[in-house]
């Protein structure tokens, strides 16, 4: 222990004044010392591990999958991190958790790639229920979870970010790489689903 | 002139998750005002908002994926350590490897490099010649400790757990939650006054975090039993933060903070002078 500890930080004195010593030199190819890279991440991207993560649980639909994608998304963010100039680090991060997702899922999971959307009804707008009837307090975290997962993901990705993390419309639009009206008629139709769906199921129904 | 005369959903959508100007607001609160119709139709989405909320339907990331993520910061060196990224780099012809199978070995490699870092640690401590040392050793990640708390420290509101300038109530504060009693010290009379203390990890083992204020500037100052008696002073920076180690009469002593040189001398000084 003392052998090392002498080595390592050589004792070296000049006069009575302590000189600095280099730490840890060794540097992978993005110049980063892993300390460094460590840093960046405790300082920067761990603050978000949790939207990390809840992103790409709502993505992937289970805990193993959401997982790797998370992992491989944020080492990927550390090496892109110098390329980041926007205001908020949490959309940019939350765009690689995406692009990750979709990389992901094409490769492993190509038949889920294309989702059979429903046929949407446009014709006569639909009678607007009471609130009381949609018998939201009712619905347990267990039933409201799977009919947000039932959603097709491009449902139920502005939805999530909306309600989840209060991004704004146009936050929305720039990651999903869509118009800021595309964001708004995927908010209400995924809204308006979740009402029918729950209104289907009836009061204290199990899924 | 402009007002909604007619429902137009989107708008009423977009009031209630407060995205509109100020003048729309206004718009479709007056017409809310008028239409049994849009003003159901708000109350739905308010509804559906605070159930979300309310349930709980935030995932919070598992501490394995932290743990992981710091595994593979350690022990991987390579610039694209992960497969996903590589793949999304690389041309679309390459085979692709399932995952959950790349992922598996790219464990399997950490434990070996972890089992040969631990190897290679242990003969090149025997032989004692260590010239180059290319693995994080135990001072390293003290080091690394030490900083990682340090500006943790000044991110969350987190300085301390006990905060308080009197050095008599930060000392017995410690009591039973340490297995050994820090010397507590105000040095306010310098231009450094105490701040608080707090508990943190180092090395893995809990650690006094004694904080003192120095104009804008934090030190924490992070002090716990040493096997060894005592060990000169030797200054480090590392991220722009300046470090300065000793150990005395068997306690190991982190002085670090992003005063200058100088002042961080300084204030080593006094608290060895203390003693």
């Amino acid at each position: 222990m003392r052998q090392a500890y002498a080595h390592n930080w050589r004792h070296q004195r000049e006069g009575n004044k302590a000189i600095e010593v280099p730490v840890l030199q060794r540097r992978g190819a993005s110049g980063l010392t892993w300390h460094e890279k460590s840093a960046r991440f405790n300082l920067l991207l761990e603050p978000h591990l949790d939207a990390v993560y809840n992103y790409a649980r709502w993505l992937a639909r289970n805990d193993n999958d959401a997982q790797d994608v998370a992992h491989d998304a944020v080492l990927r963010a550390l090496e892109y991190l110098d390329g980041f100039k926007g205001e908020r680090i949490r959309p940019w991060l939350l765009t690689i958790v995406r692009n990750t997702f979709y990389t992901w899922l094409k490769k492993n999971r190509p038949v889920e790639m294309v989702e059979s959307l429903e046929e949407e009804t446009h014709g006569a707008p639909e009678e607007v229920a009471d609130p009381q009837a949609l018998a939201l307090r009712n619905a347990d975290r267990r039933v409201l979870a799977a009919t947000i997962e039932r959603l097709p993901r491009e449902y139920r990705e502005p939805l999530v970010l909306r309600e989840l993390e209060d991004f704004s419309y146009k936050e929305i639009g720039a990651l999903l790489e869509i118009p800021i009206g595309t964001v708004m008629s995927r908010l209400a139709r995924a809204r308006r689903k979740i009402e029918e769906i729950l209104r289907a199921r009836g009061v204290g129904e199990d899924v | 002139m402009n007002q909604i005369s007619k429902c137009r959903a989107e708008l009423v959508q977009a009031y209630a998750d407060a995205q509109l100007s100020l003048t729309e607001t206004l718009e479709v609160e007056h017409h809310l005002e008028t239409c049994d119709r849009c003003s159901a139709s708000y109350r739905n989405q308010r509804a559906l908002s605070t159930a979300i909320a309310e349930s709980s339907l935030y995932y919070r990331a598992p501490r394995s994926l932290l743990d992981g993520i710091n595994g593979a910061l350690e022990f991987s060196e390579e610039p694209s350590p992960t497969p996903i990224a590589s793949r999304i780099n690389a041309p679309q012809g390459r085979s692709p490897t399932p995952i959950r199978t790349s992922l598996r070995r790219r464990e399997h490699l950490w434990r070996a490099v972890s089992l040969a870092a631990s190897a290679a640690f242990l003969i090149v401590l025997t032989a004692g010649i260590i010239t180059r040392f290319n693995l994080p050793s135990p001072e390293d990640r003290t080091m690394h400790d030490v900083v990682s708390n340090h500006i943790r420290s000044l991110m969350v509101s987190h300085l301390a757990d006990v905060a308080s300038t009197d050095q008599h109530t930060v000392k017995p504060w410690f009591n039973g939650k340490l297995d050994f009693a820090p010397q507590v010290q105000d040095f306010a009379a310098d231009g450094f006054p105490l701040i608080g203390g707090r508990i943190d990890v180092v090395s893995d083992q809990p650690v006094a975090a004694l904080v003192y204020r120095r104009n804008k500037h934090y030190i924490n100052l992070f002090v716990w039993p040493s096997t060894t008696v005592s060990a000169p002073e030797v200054a480090a920076s590392q991220r722009g933060y300046n470090v300065i180690h000793w150990i005395e009469s068997g306690m190991n002593y982190w002085a670090i903070s992003d005063v200058n040189r100088g002042a961080l001398e300084d204030f080593v000084k006094l608290t060895r002078s203390g003693r």
